[in-house]
């Protein structure tokens, strides 16, 4: 026989009763005791399986049962038991405004979906690295969803030819950072999130970081090192990669790395391609070039593989590899599974070497239109040449001699190799590619790239010229 | 209904400033008539003694619970419930607020800033283990 002190807010159920003499040997035996006497308390003390709720603490004496033999915990004649409530609580993790819920009402109001998923989307942290043709999309529709925490790493700056499909740019961003113009607009999109900025390059040196803190990669890069090392970095790290990839007409998507709610883990990349193909097999879209609605159609559905794996809401696209051709509007899905001979990936290696390519062209040497004015201005000693087609020499020019993009190599001796060499086309990307076709077969080291071109110089330096 | 007098409500919602950008917690003690409606007389402040970030938990240590218990007998007054913040939330019960509520006591939730007390509100747990918002009747005269 015991002494069972009761606690104010369950004296309701004792008869307002707060000291009761209850009969057993242990604890277990007390507390069932006392439930058949007071049946009401049984739902406040025990949990489904009948054991004492999580929030229920019990103490012999001074000493709580969880520090002595739990429920076996003997009782002796005349021990005082205590029912003590756990007091706690705290604000919820995730809350949103009056404005964030008007904002996601076209969510919320979806039976399957509702606030619970909007919840899962705030929590979210997504890493999307590029902010290019997929990246686009990609952002532009996490960032309306309400995914609360989204990464963007890129190195790149804003070309006026990849406005033909990255719409998160315009024509005021040409020349900065993606990621800061990126940014920017999300943040006119949806003021409720976090944007996380890496102005940087993935490299084996820094993805582990970079990729640890993030739930979910989404990988929109569009070159063959980039991607083994976002797979393998996203296998080590434990996080499932939502995978996207384009070329001229034809569009993939998958989820790699992918855990199920069975706790069975889907295949990755390397499952699928544990090689590389040869270097120069497959061109980049820089190079093979890509129809610019694309990325649009692909992106979109890599961020709704992106909300599905966040949310857990319907059947996640792992070990399946989607096919979408364009041009005949036929789609596949394949089946695809792990492979059982493939060596586990262990560390980053040098994915450059790996693929026999680089990851990023490298840089080249520029000079502004004013100090092309100064050079001019100055007697600086240097030769101009232009890039561009005839036709448009006709239309204007600043006294460059003429060698068109596609006949660079074939007239390099028409080249001076003594002196400073400034080359430029109309704005600047295909004198770019000249100077780099001519570093590498020649290895000339005296080329600068004349930035934004014969538009920039016009701008600049000389207004009263045509434009076109 | 809860009536919580002005002292009672100014030491809570000091608390809850003071203890900002943390949660605060304690209890509060009155009497309750025939009709339930509760008058709030006496506030007993406790520390939150969550091991962890305390901007968005609390915990009161059992012990401290038994002596807010042991408190009651001597003030002979009644345990009507339990005080808390919500730093920069609002003064709405979370999830962790629903699993861990008692029967019988009022919760009251304190909405604040790093300077000011936005909202104060009082819940009570109903039979299905949910949140019933209970009417305050404030700024009760001291007594």
């Amino acid at each position: 026989m015991a002494t069972v002190i009761i606690p104010t807010p369950l004296r309701k159920f004792t008869n307002n009763t707060a000291r009761l003499e209850v009969k057993g040997d242990t604890i277990e035996q007390t507390v069932n005791e006392l439930t058949v006497n007071f049946p009401d308390l049984k739902k406040h003390l025990l949990d489904e399986k009948g054991e004492i709720r999580s929030f229920v603490n019990i103490f012999v004496g001074d000493e709580d049962i969880r520090d002595l033999q739990q429920g076996k915990t003997p009782i002796k004649e005349n021990t005082v038991i205590s029912i003590v409530p756990a007091i706690a609580g705290g604000t919820s993790d995730v809350t949103f405004s009056k404005e964030e819920l008007a904002r996601y009402n076209r969510h919320i109001i979806i039976p399957e979906f509702g606030i619970e998923a909007q919840k899962k989307l705030k929590a979210a942290k997504v890493l999307v690295v590029g902010s290019g043709g997929l990246g686009s999309p990609v952002l532009l529709y996490l960032a309306a969803a309400g995914v609360g925490n989204i990464g963007i790493i890129d190195f790149d700056v804003v070309d006026d030819s990849n406005l033909q499909r990255q719409v998160l740019f315009g024509i005021d961003e040409i020349g900065k950072p993606k990621v800061e113009a990126a940014k920017r607009r999300l943040e006119a999109l949806n003021p409720h999130i976090n944007i996380t900025l890496y102005n940087t390059q993935l490299t084996s040196a820094n993805a582990l970081d970079i990729i640890k803190q993030y739930d979910v990669v989404a990988d929109g890069t569009d070159n063959f090192p980039t991607r083994y090392l976002v797979n393998d970095a996203s296998v080590l790290a434990g996080k499932p990669n939502v995978y996207a990839s384009i070329f001229q007409f034809e569009g993939q998507v998958s989820v790699f790395n992918y855990t199920n709610k069975d706790g069975e883990l889907g295949p990755n990349y390397r499952d699928l391609y544990p090689t590389p193909p040869p270097p120069g097999l497959v061109p980049s879209c820089a190079e093979g070039g890509v129809l610019g609605v694309l990325p649009g159609i692909i992106g979109s559905l890599q961020a709704l593989e992106v909300i599905k794996v966040v949310t857990g809401i319907g059947d996640v696209l792992s070990g399946r590899f989607f096919i979408f051709d364009a041009l005949t509007f036929e789609t596949r899905t394949f089946k695809i599974a792990s492979r059982k001979d493939s060596a586990p990936i262990t560390q980053l290696i040098d994915y450059e070497q790996f693929c026999g390519m680089k990851a990023v062209e490298k840089p080249i040497k520029e000079i502004t239109p004013r100090e092309l004015y100064d050079w001019q201005v100055q007697g600086e000693k240097f030769q101009l040449i232009d890039v561009r087609e005839p036709h448009e020499y006709d239309i204007v020019n600043i006294g460059a001699e003429l060698i068109p993009l596609a006949t660079v190599s074939a007239n390099v001796d028409k080249i001076d190799v003594d002196k400073k060499v400034v080359v430029h086309c109309k704005m600047g990307g295909r004198s770019a590619k000249a100077i780099r076709e001519l570093e590498e077969k020649f290895g000339l080291k005296n080329l600068y790239n004349l930035k934004g071109g014969i538009l920039g110089y016009i701008d600049e330096v000389q207004p009263e010229l045509t434009k076109y | 209904m809860i009536s919580i007098s002005e002292e009672a409500e100014q030491i809570m919602n000091e608390d809850a400033i003071s203890s900002f950008p943390n949660e605060c917690c304690g209890f509060f003690y009155g009497t309750e008539d025939e009709q339930g409606h509760r008058q709030v007389t006496k506030v007993l402040v406790v520390n939150n003694s969550k091991e962890g970030d305390q901007r968005k938990r609390f915990e009161i240590s059992p012990k401290d619970y038994l002596n807010a218990e042991r408190y009651a007998d001597e003030l002979e007054l009644q345990l009507l419930g339990v005080y808390h913040s919500h730093p920069n939330h609002p003064a709405i019960p979370s999830e962790h607020d629903r699993v861990a509520a008692q029967p019988y006591f009022s919760y009251i939730i304190i909405s604040v800033n790093e300077s000011e007390v936005q909202d104060l509100r009082s819940w009570r747990l109903n039979e299905e283990f949910k949140f019933n918002e209970e009417q305050i009747k404030h700024k009760l005269l001291n007594q």
